[in-house]
């Protein structure tokens, strides 16, 4: 596979390994604290427990999984509205595999489905157009969510659906925005992240040029990083380069897709459909300014929020979740108060626990006897 | 097929008992199985008592598409009781048929799926000796739904179970893994995708056989159906309270299938297969066992992906590329597709 | 959202609604390339590009020569421990 298994070479990756081995030794941080990298993309952290990446750095490396996973941080609120939209007899309610286990407040879109809901798993917003085309008599949503990264293909289909005349295609839009995110997790009091592993794919979009502030306000290391494991390896050593020689830089391992000023040709259709939210509630941090994107008045036809009159309506999680804080980085997964608990995969009680590659689901499935095994094995 | 079914359909009068009902049975099943069983067109199929121990299994079939590439529901529906018979060492013998059919089906497509069946039976060498028929308002069901039961005769000697995996023992599988899952993603057209791939389909009792006659050591068998060979791992390492370890760079996958899963973010350990079976078998049998299966077109890609460790009960771990692990967890629900 | 995939671009299928079809080891999808056409890169000069596909859109072409460049420097890494194990077995 092209531009694929070059960079999943197990030989590269033992002598970088072990480059990261001897940089860490020559980083010394206040308390002997370790050193905390947020991978801020899900991507990332998919990646990282797929290949086991966290258990072959050092004990004093540790990613902290942060907020790039939209699954995790979609609050239930949403999934309400999304079931009231798919509870109308003549809607076709159509999104990505990833949302339809989500648990609302009551039931998550695999449930309404099992009610008898017509509700369908695409793997493109123009697959969901397509049955809207084939489907005059219905109104079909899609339910579009995701950072920047997927902005584009929603605001394209939308622009297809306009070209075309079809008129009964609907945008639910819950498309967040990374920038914002990034500056909450910051600005939060008791935030002790050391660098970041930037999104690779929202930087093909956005370029680099966005995080210069990560840097030059916050003296923080950040290195757009792509998703194979040599990727993020190397992504790692850069930084902990950065952090030996004292410096805070935006670096940019992703070369080969990503470059500084993003992706006109994907910028333009997202800047003609979308315009910026006042605020966007996220699942374990609240409200984060301007952190979401809804569609402007030019296409407020194909809007399903304006269409099916949704109400904005605020379900926190539970008081007891302390998701905010292991987003952060402040406290670790197994520290929080109801982890493994009121709290596990099968029944989730806070946004980590939802998606699979969520930071508290992760260490739930496969914290608890890696260690052990290691040693055996 | 006979003439008169050509471009009709089923109705709920085929489903009535009366002649409509017989007929059908006559022209398209008792034609097709063609044996001596069911030729009698009694309520039942009266079988003479076999030495050894019975193995009896039943098991439904409503998959979509009905056809796909490699296979379709009727070879399914055989393949599916003959292989669960004989992941417990029997000799699969007889089998029933169960239909339950949506009104307006295609006879023509009832009857393709009904030679698939019997075709499918012929290479396992089994009968299938007595059925049942009913037809349901239209939406009442997706066109055909299948039910085999089967019954099977296991030699004196052969105890197979999912429990007798023990350390040290090593972990064999048939062939590529995940073909079957990935197929019927490419068949789904909501997913739009297409690749050269076929499923794994196929009977598995002659190569269990085959197995079976070079070791007396085979420990646990099964043919990881759904939920696929993790599901199947992880069945056998929590009642065998032992810990299972594979390697990532020792499973074989297909090209397109790895493909598959990377467009749509699927596992291929999680993908169902159809025709790929695991085995535990002692270590000192491992290799002959091995070279007995790679002599059979079922068994000519097996290969050995692991063993039997001491570690936490229960536990599967994958040894990553990398040299890191990963627990492979049981499946929580279905796997979707995922972009994230 | 980022499962993201290299593939290839193999023909133009409808290039009034920008579609091309992709290859990724065997597997064929059109995908919409709309966020690929810019002034350097027509439709035509596309094909046998590759290009990263999320959701069905190609998203960013591959830039073969950065990626060169980074198996390099990954080389490189590599080289520069070899060398230092090679020191440090000459003072033994």
């Amino acid at each position: 596979m092209k531009y694929v298994d070059e960079f999943r070479d197990p030989k590269q990756a033992k002598k970088i390994l072990l480059e990261i081995d001897k940089l860490c030794t020559e980083i010394v941080l206040p308390e002997d604290r370790p050193i905390q990298i947020m991978e801020v993309c899900g991507g990332h952290t998919h990646s990282i427990f797929r290949y086991g990446l966290n258990q072959l750095l050092p004990k004093k490396l540790e990613f902290v999984h942060g907020p790039g996973c939209p699954v995790c941080v979609l609050p239930r609120s949403v999934v309400d509205n999304c079931i009231r939209i798919a509870e109308n007899e003549d809607v076709i309610f159509t999104t990505f595999g990833d949302a339809m286990r989500v648990p609302g407040s009551e039931k998550s879109l695999l449930d309404l489905k099992a009610d008898g809901r017509d509700i369908r798993m695409v793997y493109s917003p123009l697959d969901a157009m397509t049955i809207a085309q084939n489907n005059p008599d219905k109104r079909v949503v899609f339910f579009g969510l995701g950072f920047e990264t997927t902005m584009p293909s929603t605001a394209l289909s939308i622009m297809q659906a306009k070209k075309l005349g079809v008129d009964n295609f609907y945008l639910f839009c819950n498309h967040i925005t990374i920038i914002p995110t990034i500056k909450a997790v910051l600005d939060s009091p008791g935030m002790r992240i050391d660098g970041f592993l930037g999104p690779g794919h929202v930087s093909l979009i956005i370029g680099t040029k966005p995080y210069h502030f990560i840097a030059d306000e916050y003296q923080k290391p950040l290195v757009a990083a792509g998703f194979e494991p040599l990727d993020i390896l190397q992504s790692v050593w850069m930084i902990l380069k950065q952090l030996k020689n004292g410096e805070a830089k935006v670096e940019n391992q992703y070369k080969r897709l990503v470059n500084d000023n993003g992706n006109a040709s994907a910028l333009s259709p997202i800047a003609e459909v979308f315009e910026l939210r006042e605020f966007f509630e996220w699942r374990g941090l609240g409200s984060i300014n301007h952190s979401g994107v809804k569609i402007n008045d030019k296409y407020r036809q194909y809007d399903a929020e304006a269409v099916f009159k949704l109400k904005e309506v605020t379900v926190t999680d539970p008081d007891v979740c302390q998701c905010g804080e292991v987003l952060k980085g402040v406290l670790k997964p197994w520290q929080c108060k109801v982890f493994g608990k009121e709290c596990t995969p099968e029944i989730p009680l806070g946004a980590l626990m939802v998606s699979t590659e969520g930071a508290c689901s992760a260490h739930y499935s496969y914290g608890q006897n890696i260690d052990l095994i290691n040693q055996k094995l | 097929m006979n003439k008169k079914y050509q471009n009709k359909k089923i109705t709920m009068a085929h489903g009535s008992g009366g002649k409509a009902s017989s007929d059908l049975i006559k022209d398209i099943f008792v034609d097709t199985f063609n044996n001596d069983y069911l030729a009698t067109m009694e309520d039942q199929a009266r079988l003479d008592m076999p030495t050894g121990q019975l193995a009896l299994t039943t098991d439904s079939f409503v998959v979509s598409p009905l056809f796909f590439k490699g296979g379709d529901i009727g070879k399914l529906a055989i393949t599916g009781t003959v292989n669960d018979l004989a992941m417990s060492g029997a000799k699969p013998l007889y089998l029933t048929c169960g239909l339950i059919l949506e009104e307006g089906l295609s006879i023509d497509i009832l009857d393709k799926i009904i030679k698939s069946m019997q075709k499918t039976a012929i290479e396992a060498g089994v009968k299938v000796v007595c059925g049942d028929t009913k037809v349901v308002e239209k939406g009442s069901a997706d066109k055909i739904f299948i039910n085999t039961a089967g019954v099977g005769v296991i030699d004196k000697g052969v105890e197979i179970h999912a429990y007798k995996a023990t350390v040290g023992d090593k972990i064999i599988v048939n062939g590529f893994i995940g073909d079957h899952g990935a197929t019927i993603m490419q068949s789904r057209t909501e997913l739009a995708i297409s690749a050269d791939i076929d499923s794994d389909c196929q009977v598995l009792n002659h190569l269990v056989q085959k197995m079976l006659s070079v070791s007396s050591n085979i420990h646990s068998l099964r043919d990881a159906t759904r939920g696929g060979v993790a599901t199947v791992l992880n069945e056998i390492a929590s009642d065998s309270k032992v810990c299972i370890s594979i390697k990532e760079d020792a499973l074989p996958i297909r090209v397109p299938t790895r493909g598959v899963c990377e467009i749509l973010g699927l596992d291929p350990l999680y993908l169902a297969n159809e025709g790929t079976l695991v085995c535990v078998v002692a270590e000192q049998d491992a290799d002959q066992v091995l070279t007995a299966m790679k002599c059979t077109k079922e068994g000519e890609n097996a290969c050995i992906i692991g063993e039997v460790t001491t570690g936490p009960e229960g536990i599967v771990a994958l040894k990553t590329l990398f040299g890191g692990t990963k627990i492979i967890d049981k499946l929580i629900g279905d796997q979707l597709p995922r972009i994230c | 959202m980022c499962l993201g995939v290299p593939a290839q671009i193999k023909e133009i299928v409808d290039m009034d609604n920008q579609m091309a079809m992709v290859d990724l080891s065997g597997v064929s999808r059109a995908v919409n390339i709309a966020c690929v056409l810019s002034d350097t890169n027509s439709a035509e000069t596309l094909i046998g590009q590759w290009v990263l596909v999320h959701v069905g859109f190609a998203l960013s072409v591959v830039d073969e020569e950065e990626a060169y460049k980074t198996l390099k420097i990954l080389d490189e890494i590599g080289e520069l421990y070899a060398t230092m194990e090679d020191l440090k077995q000459g003072e033994k």
